[in-house]
């Protein structure tokens, strides 16, 4: 059924505002944690989600990216059944109901909360109860968890006692208690510390090793960078974008550094109108543009034969925040212009 | 199934304990008995302050022998009747109205004369405020009658015997009487389960604050059908109560026990005791359900204890309007108004347990209760989905999505359709 399931869909042969994914993003032949389609969301008559497609394949690290309001945590409530979309369907590990499933799945909500008088191993082994482990043994392991983790010492303190970070570290390892096959996390890095942020990361890897499918939404693009092989962008309630994190900053062109000790010749016809230069103090300037659709050939002849005195040259791809700005950004404009020409 | 009740459970038992072993519990459990202890303290200085003012007393200003007869005429009468006022004999010389006015004008001293009875037994004279003449005259008659009467046997007249009254206690009330006793049963059941339903379902309204405020509401409506996080609370809150009650409940029959009372003040209701105490039991669980889910339901809607607190009085008002009618269906059993009562589920629990005691079938009690648990479930879901719609939204902040902005918007859109 699952099998079926995964074969039917294709984000790319989505209806409506279907992400736009590279052909090699999704493969048939691709177990996914997750599938969701064409999920819509109206909150007062305000759509704040509008027609996503999410495909999370098993044991990958998946990042959910959007700017504040674009409709991440509503996505992610959807998925796990805290609401119910109004349209659209949803499969999670399986199932198109994911409290039946509760028992395999984690969630970290994006306002922490525990019960201010329980002791931290309680706390753990509470939320471990909720989703099917026995109390002793939620306390167990909710005690080597916080061994593991540098935090024995607070095993038996009050939540009310405990700094933010330490009672989101708690409420983290009661996220991770029952050892779950789907992790969703809902921007686990904000509140945090670098240091507690590096060591966030390490688990995200660790579970991901293990074969745990993670799934997290932030606005802070490194991470995500550094984490996840697949992201979606969240911009206005829809998905502009939809893949692997090298396929998103392949929209981009590859951007050009250059540096010459020239500042005008007959050379600056081989470079982009939109290129502006940056003079140097001490003579010369400082050029970024993106590599004109003919390649870097062209542009190199023109630079030498001009003698445009090249003091340096780079040629880089767009980095994840560029591409995340380019894409959510064109689709926030897009998103508005319907919205206004709706309204007219 | 197993499941869903495993988790109900999982929150039931968190709740329970969270409760059970706060400190603020203790108060909980004294609470009712409070008023008990503030009754003991007024009757204690009410009786203090009587001894320290003394009883009203009756002045006899006589010669000293016909003082002396009214004395024991008191003695004499206070065996076959009581309420005679206790007596300060006074100088007989001091039977003037100056005097007499003298003796009323100290007030509550000492003596505490309140009137004065001079003259003599052939032609007493009862002085003092209108009020005080007026109540005792009877009494003084009666000590003056027997004064003379023996003044007279002084002189050989045979002593007289009281008439020796027997009580015969009837075994077995009349058809009558029996009904009677059984409506004061049947209002004293109903009484009791409003009260306790009173006292403790109200608690629930403000259950899911502290989640919503903690915000770990999120946490359990992923994990948890929010279904099973309304059941868990109802039931950790029902078994809190229970637990209440029964320490109340040993209180009380304690009191009884020591005060020689019991229930044999009340007539044996038509189911018997021991089934009428089942169905009153069962009847306040019903009826604790389905108050605590219509609570729960308005109270998860509430973003702050300020709204709580504010549904507090309609919601009081509304459960006396069901006690009201479950109270009246009482006169009329076998009536439309008393189906009526059973049948609209928020007084069914009052009109059965009123029923259990008038009359001695109990098979409808069975259909009762699994009408009221059908609603309570019905509720239950129709709560739980409501929070999930309303409550469990990302975007504003939880402040904006309480009871209040639900009803404004109720009300924009009805000005808009307007």
């Amino acid at each position: 059924m699952q099998q079926a399931m995964t074969q039917a869909f294709d984000p790319m042969l989505a209806p409506g505002h279907g992400p736009i994914a590279s052909p090699d993003d999704i493969d048939s032949a691709t177990s996914y944690a997750i599938e969701a389609r064409g999920l819509v969301k109206r909150f007062d008559g305000v759509v704040a989600v509008d027609g996503v497609d999410i495909a999370v394949p098993e044991g990958s690290i998946f990042g959910i990216l959007g700017p504040n309001g674009a409709g991440k945590t509503t996505t992610l409530r959807m998925l796990l059944g805290i609401i119910d979309p109004d349209k659209g369907t949803r499969r999670v590990l399986g199932s198109e109901n994911p409290h039946a499933l509760a028992n395999r799945i984690g969630y970290l909500p994006e306002e922490r909360g525990l019960y201010p008088a329980m002791k931290a191993v309680d706390a753990i082994a509470f939320v471990g109860a909720l989703r099917g482990l026995p109390t002793a043994e939620g306390r167990r392991r909710g005690y080597r968890l916080l061994e593991e983790h540098g935090f024995a010492h607070i095993a038996d303190r009050q939540i009310r006692q405990m700094s933010k970070g330490q009672a989101q570290t708690v409420q983290l390892l009661a996220t991770l208690v029952h050892d779950p096959a789907l992790v969703v996390l809902d921007e686990p890095f904000s509140g945090l510390d670098a240091i507690s942020q590096g060591r966030l990361e390490r688990t995200i890897r660790e579970l991901a090793a293990r074969g745990t499918t993670v799934i997290f939404s932030t606005h802070v693009l490194a991470h995500a960078e550094r984490l996840c092989e697949r992201i979606a962008i969240i911009a206005g309630g829809r998905v502009p974008f939809h893949g692997l994190v090298s396929t998103a900053r392949d929209r981009l062109p590859p951007q050009v550094h250059l540096e010459t000790r020239s500042i005008d010749g007959p050379w600056r016809a081989a470079l982009p109108e939109n290129a502006v230069p940056q003079l140097k103090q001490g003579g010369g300037a400082i050029w970024g543009f993106s590599l004109p659709d003919d390649g870097v050939e062209p542009l190199l002849t023109a630079l030498v034969e001009g003698k445009a005195g090249i003091e340096s040259l780079s040629i880089e791809r767009a980095g994840l925040h560029d591409a995340f700005v380019a894409i959510a950004g064109e689709a926030a404009a897009k998103a508005l212009e319907e919205e206004t020409g709706a309204a007219r | 199934m197993k499941q869903f009740l495993a988790r109900i459970m999982v929150i039931a038992r968190r709740d329970f304990r969270a409760i059970l072993f706060s400190r603020s519990f203790l108060f909980f459990i004294l609470g009712p008995l409070f008023p008990v202890i503030v009754a003991w303290m007024a009757g204690g200085i009410g009786a203090s302050v009587q001894g320290a003012t003394g009883e009203a007393r009756l002045g006899i200003a006589m010669a000293p022998a016909e003082s002396a007869l009214v004395t024991q005429a008191r003695g004499s009468l206070s065996r076959a009747a009581g309420g005679l006022p206790g007596i300060e004999i006074l100088h007989g010389d001091r039977n003037s109205p100056a005097e007499i006015r003298a003796i009323l004008a100290d007030g509550p001293g000492e003596r505490n004369v309140a009137a004065v009875l001079s003259g003599t037994l052939d032609n007493p004279a009862l002085s003092g405020p209108q009020g005080r003449i007026s109540g005792w005259q009877g009494h003084v008659t009666l000590l003056v009658d027997e004064a003379r009467r023996l003044r007279d046997l002084q002189a050989g007249d045979g002593a007289r015997q009281w008439p020796a009254v027997a009580l015969q206690p009837m075994a077995q009330p009349s058809q009558i009487d029996e009904a009677g006793g059984r409506i004061r049963t049947a209002q004293a059941g109903q009484t009791l389960l409003f009260l306790l339903t009173m006292l403790l379902a109200g608690m629930v309204l403000s259950n899911l604050v502290e989640e919503k405020a903690n915000k770990i509401i999120e946490v359990l409506a992923a994990a948890v059908p929010m279904d099973a996080v309304f059941f868990g609370k109802l039931l950790a809150m029902l078994g809190v109560s229970l637990v209440g009650i029964a320490v109340w409940g040993s209180v009380a029959g304690l009191a009884l026990l020591a005060g020689g009372g019991g229930l044999s003040m009340l007539s044996t209701p038509a189911v018997g005791w021991p089934m009428f105490m089942a169905l009153g039991l069962a009847y306040f669980a019903c009826a604790y359900l389905l108050l605590g889910s219509l609570f729960l339901s308005i109270g998860g809607l509430a973003a702050t204890v300020r709204e709580v607190q504010t549904l507090s009085m309609p919601v009081t008002m509304a459960q006396l309007l069901v006690f009201f009618l479950a109270s009246y269906s009482l006169g009329h059993q076998g009536e439309t108004i008393e189906m009526v009562a059973a049948i609209v589920p928020f007084s069914s629990p009052f009109a059965m347990l009123a029923r259990a005691a008038m009359q001695p079938e109990i098979w409808p009690h069975f259909v009762a209760i699994a009408w009221q648990g059908l609603w309570v479930f019905l509720i239950v879901r129709a709560g739980a989905a409501l929070f999930r719609k309303t409550v469990m939204k990302s975007g504003p902040s939880q402040g904006k999505r309480g009871l209040g902005a639900l009803l404004r918007q109720v009300m924009t859109r009805s000005f808009r359709q307007a």
